[in-house]
């Protein structure tokens, strides 16, 4: 037994309002820079729906993942060591930026320094790859909130896994949104595809980086990921993807998607897990033991004998004690209730889900019976073939017991506490038909309803004193090649070693405040005018009399 | 032998490969973060599907040949039974169809690199100018493998520049072997040379991050964090720290 620790997530779809808080501070915080205007660590889709890329779920096309081979190995579905360096030069399943979509920007210069005309002026969209104007026509979440979706849903790969009677049906509607970040797997296709050894797995914590400085852009890492989470920065020529925000994780701060989250529908916590038995069992050969072989790699973190194997591998201490306090441990293993995206790729994802019960509850409300009764619900959860078998086209590869049974108890915890909170006796044998007993019913409804910030954030901080690296924070200006250089390294933007934070902080003040134009056509920049002396340039309109008599503005007193 | 021959086929191959030596080592220490492909691929496919492996398969078998014409001396493969004719022949054809599939492959990529709007946004100064000189490079060496060996009489430089080329590499010097070169060659060895030059400041370092490694690591790859900070600078004045039973679990491991 080697016991590992891994930092994983789960996430609460009946939550998910699909407001894009979380991709929209991700992208803030991570990939608003040029070279990754496409790229998404934290989207969020609508489900039915073809995702972003497009259809990135269609392993026939995009090769990604592992597959098993007859003699029940395990090997990377796009090809071995051999295939992948036989295809180097030119990769035959790299999605292209279209892919994904054209990013661009809007011409917001033209709306303020457009020249008097007999029309308004138009901030029309541009490229931001060729500069050009361009047609929007698809983006990260095009078909948000189904919009569309009666063109587009038909290429849903999960749709087109699910029996015929779907597409005909598909009147009854019903839809969900499934935030994605990378998997951060247990066993990482994307890691195992890369030739030059940059991407790894930390020991300890399981989060997968890319190594900038050892990544040589062969690419291979985005074909074998299949959820595509690892990106190709087309400016610097090296492949990036979620960090898991591992800066803050390391201080003991939840990621800054699960931060902003406004449904609070992010857990974030420690599994332990036996690593010498993660490839048995990613190559177990039914696809539909994949969700239990998994659950079966984790170790209980109250098993003294687990306690014990995880001190002899110099887990601190207080890495075990968050071990054993973590909300993904309780709901994946206790309460049973999180299900892993796509376990059929085999690469042992880490990022878990607890299924939307809403399409249910909707059906059964709109249909005027009783959503929180629990019989009425158990009926739908066993009726409604389409939203469970597309749940579980998503979650368990296709296999429809463990989401139903996911379903009742959430079904059951909704209708135990209807009770409760309308001051009734709590019904028992509701809890006992889904296997549990009132108080665990109530324990789940605290994690999952009430949610806690310090309940759903279990993160230990990491174990290195990292004084040295805090110097960067004191701003030393005698940095060697610092403040003096800025700018650009001698092979374009991307060269040249790592700029500290705090000097490139300072580069950039100091060129707002220097610089000739305001930085966004039209502003004026009043952080560096005290309210004294002369206001700076552009705040007011000149005035008549200035431009007659430049003289004259002397003896009149200022704003 | 004039003081030109003595710069041209002494000092200027030397300077070049001093430069690309310590070209090499200095870009790797300073910039291995801009030590990458560069890979224009997700802006444009169709046409790098094909030119691409054409002139990478291409230039292999190209590097393949000029290492056996220019470092192997001919007696050498005279003794293993393959006589001038042979090798003359197996040269030739061997040869041509290498810089066919080579020039295809790059007149490919050339044409992709200036039509394809993202791709040529894409191409800095420095592309521009390995380019040219790859391209000289390469149209030279064709072009003196047509005028001399497809349709002349033969050149034989196994003679005069791999003689040379193996004087340059001992440190004995004899600039006098190039002099009688017909001018394709000359011309083709001095362009190969500012190539060399210009290599370690271009995107062809590549070259040496061919990933060998591959056939021989476990495929998944574990790292300490620890690992990643060793890799940075030490800073002034801090020692790095580690809290006791880290301490403990680090020397017990050495």
């Amino acid at each position: 037994m080697k016991v590992m620790a891994q930092m994983s997530m789960v996430m609460n779809l009946d939550k998910c309002i699909g407001c894009h808080t979380c991709s929209v501070t991700c992208k803030q915080a991570w990939t608003n820079r040029t070279g990754v205007e496409y790229v998404w660590f934290n989207n969020v889709e609508t489900r039915p729906g073809i995702g972003y890329p497009r259809g990135y779920e269609d392993q026939e096309e995009w090769q990604g993942g592992w597959e098993r081979t007859r003699r029940g190995r395990l090997k990377l579905k796009a090809g071995g060591r051999f295939s992948k360096l036989s295809k180097i030069f030119s990769n035959p399943k790299l999605p292209e930026i279209s892919d994904y979509y054209e990013p661009w920007t809007y011409e917001y210069d033209m709306l303020l320094n457009a020249p008097a005309g007999d029309h308004t002026p138009v901030a029309r969209p541009k490229s931001l790859i060729t500069g050009d104007d361009m047609n929007i026509s698809w983006s990260a979440n095009w078909d948000d909130n189904l919009g569309g979706s009666t063109a587009t849903a038909v290429d849903d790969p999960i749709l087109q896994h699910m029996s015929e009677h779907v597409a005909m049906e598909f009147e009854q509607t019903f839809m969900f949104y499934l935030p994605r970040i990378c998997e951060h797997c247990l066993n990482p296709s994307c890691v195992a595809s890369c030739p030059s050894g940059a991407m790894y797995k930390r020991v300890e914590d399981g989060i997968v980086l890319v190594d900038q400085d050892r990544c040589r852009g062969w690419r291979m890492c985005v074909t074998g990921c299949p959820y595509k989470k690892v990106y190709f920065n087309h400016k610097t020529g090296k492949a990036e993807k979620c960090t898991l925000c591992y800066p803050r994780i390391e201080v003991g701060l939840p990621t800054v998607c699960s931060e902003t989250c406004v449904g609070r529908l992010r857990y974030l916590g420690l599994v332990l897990y036996d690593a010498d038995r993660v490839a048995a069992a990613a190559s177990v050969e039914d696809e539909h033991e994949l969700l239990e072989s998994q659950r079966s790699v984790f170790l209980d973190p109250y098993d003294p004998e687990v306690v014990r194997a995880a001190r002899a591998e110099g887990i601190p201490e207080d890495w075990i004690d968050a071990a054993q306090r973590s909300p993904i441990w309780k709901l994946i293993q206790e309460y049973k209730v999180a299900l892993p995206l796509h376990p059929e790729y085999r690469t042992m994802p880490m990022v878990w889900y607890i299924p939307p019960l809403s399409p249910v509850v909707d059906v059964v409300a709109d249909s005027g019976a009783d959503g929180e009764d629990a019989r009425n619900l158990f009926a739908a959860i066993d009726k409604l073939r389409i939203p469970v078998e597309y749940l579980a086209g998503l979650f368990t590869a296709g296999d429809v017991a463990p989401v139903q049974a996911t379903l009742r108890r959430l079904a059951a915890m909704r209708s135990y506490m209807r009770d409760l909170n309308l001051g009734d006796e709590p019904n028992e044998a509701i809890a006992r038909s889904v296997g549990m007993t009132g108080t665990e019913v109530e324990d789940m409804y605290r994690l999952l309803a009430i949610a806690k910030y310090e309940q759903r954030y279990v993160i230990p901080t990491a174990h290195v004193e990292q004084a040295e690296a805090l110097e960067e924070l004191a701003c030393s200006l005698d940095f060697e090649g610092g403040p003096g250089m800025g700018g650009a390294g001698p092979f374009g933007s991307s060269s040249g070693p790592a700029v500290p934070v705090a000097v490139e902080t300072f580069h950039a003040l100091q060129k707002r405040q220097t610089a000739d134009r305001p930085s966004t056509p039209g502003r004026v920049n009043l952080l560096n005018w005290d309210g004294l002396g002369d206001p700076p340039e552009g705040l007011f309109p000149p005035r008549s009399s200035d431009a007659e008599n430049p003289a004259s503005s002397d003896s009149e007193p200022r704003p | 032998m004039t003081p030109l021959d003595v710069l041209l086929w002494v000092a200027f191959p030397y300077a070049a490969a001093a430069v690309f030596i310590v070209g090499h080592v200095w870009r790797y220490r300073y910039d291995k973060f801009g030590w990458t492909t560069r890979s224009s691929q997700v802006y444009e496919n169709r046409l790098l599907r094909i030119g691409s492996p054409a002139f990478h398969l291409g230039i292999l078998f190209v590097l393949v040949g000029h290492l056996v014409g220019l470092l192997v001396p001919a007696e050498w493969l005279e003794a293993i039974g393959i006589s001038h004719e042979m090798y003359h022949i197996g040269a030739t054809v061997l040869g041509t169809a290498a810089a066919v599939l080579t020039i295809v492959g790059l007149t490919i990529l050339i044409y992709r690199r200036r039509m394809t709007g993202p791709v040529f946004l894409a191409t800095t100064r420095m592309d521009k100018t390995m380019y040219v000189f790859l391209g000289a490079t390469i149209a030279f060496g064709t072009a003196a493998t047509v005028l001399y060996q497809v349709f002349g009489a033969g050149y034989e430089y196994r003679g005069t520049v791999g003689p040379w080329t193996r004087s340059l590499i001992v440190f004995q010097p004899q600039p006098e072997l190039m002099t009688t070169v017909p001018l394709a060659f000359q011309l083709h060895v001095i362009t190969a040379t500012a190539l060399f030059a210009l290599w370690p400041f271009t995107r062809l370092v590549h070259v040496f991050s061919a990933p060998v490694g591959y056939f021989f690591r476990p495929y998944i790859v574990y790292r300490s964090r620890d690992e990643g900070r060793a890799s940075q600078p030490a800073r002034r004045g801090w020692e790095p720290m580690a809290p006791p039973e880290h301490r403990q679990r680090s020397r017990a491991r050495r």
